[in-house]
């Protein structure tokens, strides 16, 4: 009874979804697919303990849907992709985890992005052959 | 005889299909991301080709994570965007083409690639993002589509160059049906992000304009690289551009540079755009 190691596990900050995440978070990510019904999004926030419970989630994973511990989630092996429908419960989206998963402000987040791309125009010139409008 | 006219690729952010939902392409965030769309836009309507063949995966609408088969055909006359679960509004359906979707997958299996075959698919903003950034002027869509589904959600993941021998597969499948039609093929997603963990927020200028470059002119160097690789460079949801190896698989080994666009930041992600077609001079 082993995981296998993968190359990608040594890749920091990134938590690859693969079968060991899948299998661990698999009731998470199920109820997370069942927002896909707006029936379900009521009753789930009519009640979210109880929707947790009824889906089976670990008293670890229920407290970090409840809490909108979006790095927790991960760790407990939700999709980041299943994620997104459990976020907006918390008035948030992908961005705004993308941001919460390194304990940083949404702007501080749209920032970081911004500065890696800065000077991207002028890389396109170099390179060439691109659309400039 | 049908023929694949050209390969276009795009990214399939959802954020661009909340933009397109609030009529924002000329917001100055999205203008010049927008506008590179338009030269493509122009192409289609002159060649008006008669379908689409749009290369995605799914991110939860239509497959679970009980059962992620690793490439799935549409095969139904119909295709239903729906609800997923945060806000997107839901498009009109698209037309498919089953006769032409079970003689893809009766081709494709008989060359190796083991579809699994849908008869109903739900299409999320992997599929939909796309017929829209091409085709949302159209009161009714001007082609029928066919989903391609390739896992890229839960690993273990296939491979750039699997994905590229699918591309194969498909135009010789493609061209062994005796319906004359025009068929595109759409490479969707990436190119460089993460939107997973400490990591999220990846975007590698260098490395995407590094694969835009190579997909063109030299694709068998994006067969060599690992998944692991992509990762580390573009980023957990960067390895979504595999999906651009099955378009360019599909096309002859040279091929013309019509339109090649790229922007960045979109949402999370760097955003590229091609438009290729077999070389007039092979």
């Amino acid at each position: 009874m082993v995981w296998n190691r993968h190359d990608y596990d040594e890749i920091p900050g990134t938590y690859v979804f693969d079968g060991k995440r899948a299998n661990s978070g698999y009731a998470l990510n199920r109820m997370a697919f069942s927002f896909n019904s707006e029936q379900n999004r009521k009753e789930f926030a009519a009640d979210m303990d109880a929707y947790c419970r009824k889906y089976g989630l670990t008293d670890e994973q229920r407290e970090a849907v409840l809490n909108g511990e979006f790095l927790k989630l991960l760790h407990l092996g939700c999709n980041v992709y299943y994620l997104a429908k459990i976020a907006v419960f918390h008035g948030l989206n992908v961005q705004d985890a993308g941001a919460a998963f390194q304990g940083i402000t949404a702007d501080e987040f749209r920032q970081k992005l911004l500065d890696q791309s800065a000077g991207f125009q002028s890389r396109l010139e170099t390179e060439g052959g691109f659309w400039h409008g | 005889m049908a023929k694949i006219i050209g390969g276009l690729t795009t990214s399939h952010i959802p954020a661009v299909g909340n933009a397109m939902a609030g009529k924002l392409e000329q917001d100055p965030y999205w203008k010049r991301f927008f506008d590179g769309y338009e030269p493509v836009k122009q192409w289609l309507d002159e060649v008006k080709p008669d379908l689409a063949i749009i290369v995605y995966n799914d991110h939860g609408l239509n497959f679970f994570l009980d059962k992620v088969p690793t490439f799935a055909l549409g095969c139904a006359d119909r295709y239903q965007n729906a609800d997923e679960g945060w806000g997107i509004p839901a498009s009109a359906d698209v037309p498919g083409d089953a006769q032409f979707s079970w003689h893809l997958a009766e081709s494709l299996i008989r060359q190796e690639f083991d579809m699994t075959t849908c008869q109903e698919m739900l299409v999320d903003h992997g599929f939909m993002v796309p017929m829209n950034l091409f085709w949302r002027q159209y009161e009714q869509w001007p082609v029928k589509a066919i989903p391609l589904a390739v896992n890229t959600v839960q690993h273990p993941l296939t491979s750039a160059a699997r994905c590229y021998k699918l591309g194969k597969a498909l135009r010789k499948a493609v061209e062994s049906y005796p319906e004359d039609m025009k068929v595109v093929v759409i490479g969707t997603g990436g190119l460089s992000h993460q939107l997973q963990g400490e990591r999220a927020g990846i975007i590698d200028v260098d490395f995407d304009l590094k694969c835009i470059d190579k997909i063109i002119n030299e694709p068998e160097w994006m067969t060599g690289l690992s998944n692991d690789y992509i990762m580390e460079k573009a980023g957990t949801e960067g390895i979504e551009v595999i999906m651009w190896m099955v378009m360019r698989g599909a096309l002859a080994d040279k091929v013309d540079v019509l339109h090649k666009h790229y922007h960045a930041p979109i949402s999370n992600t760097g955003a590229g755009v091609l438009l290729l077609t077999d070389a007039a001079a092979q």
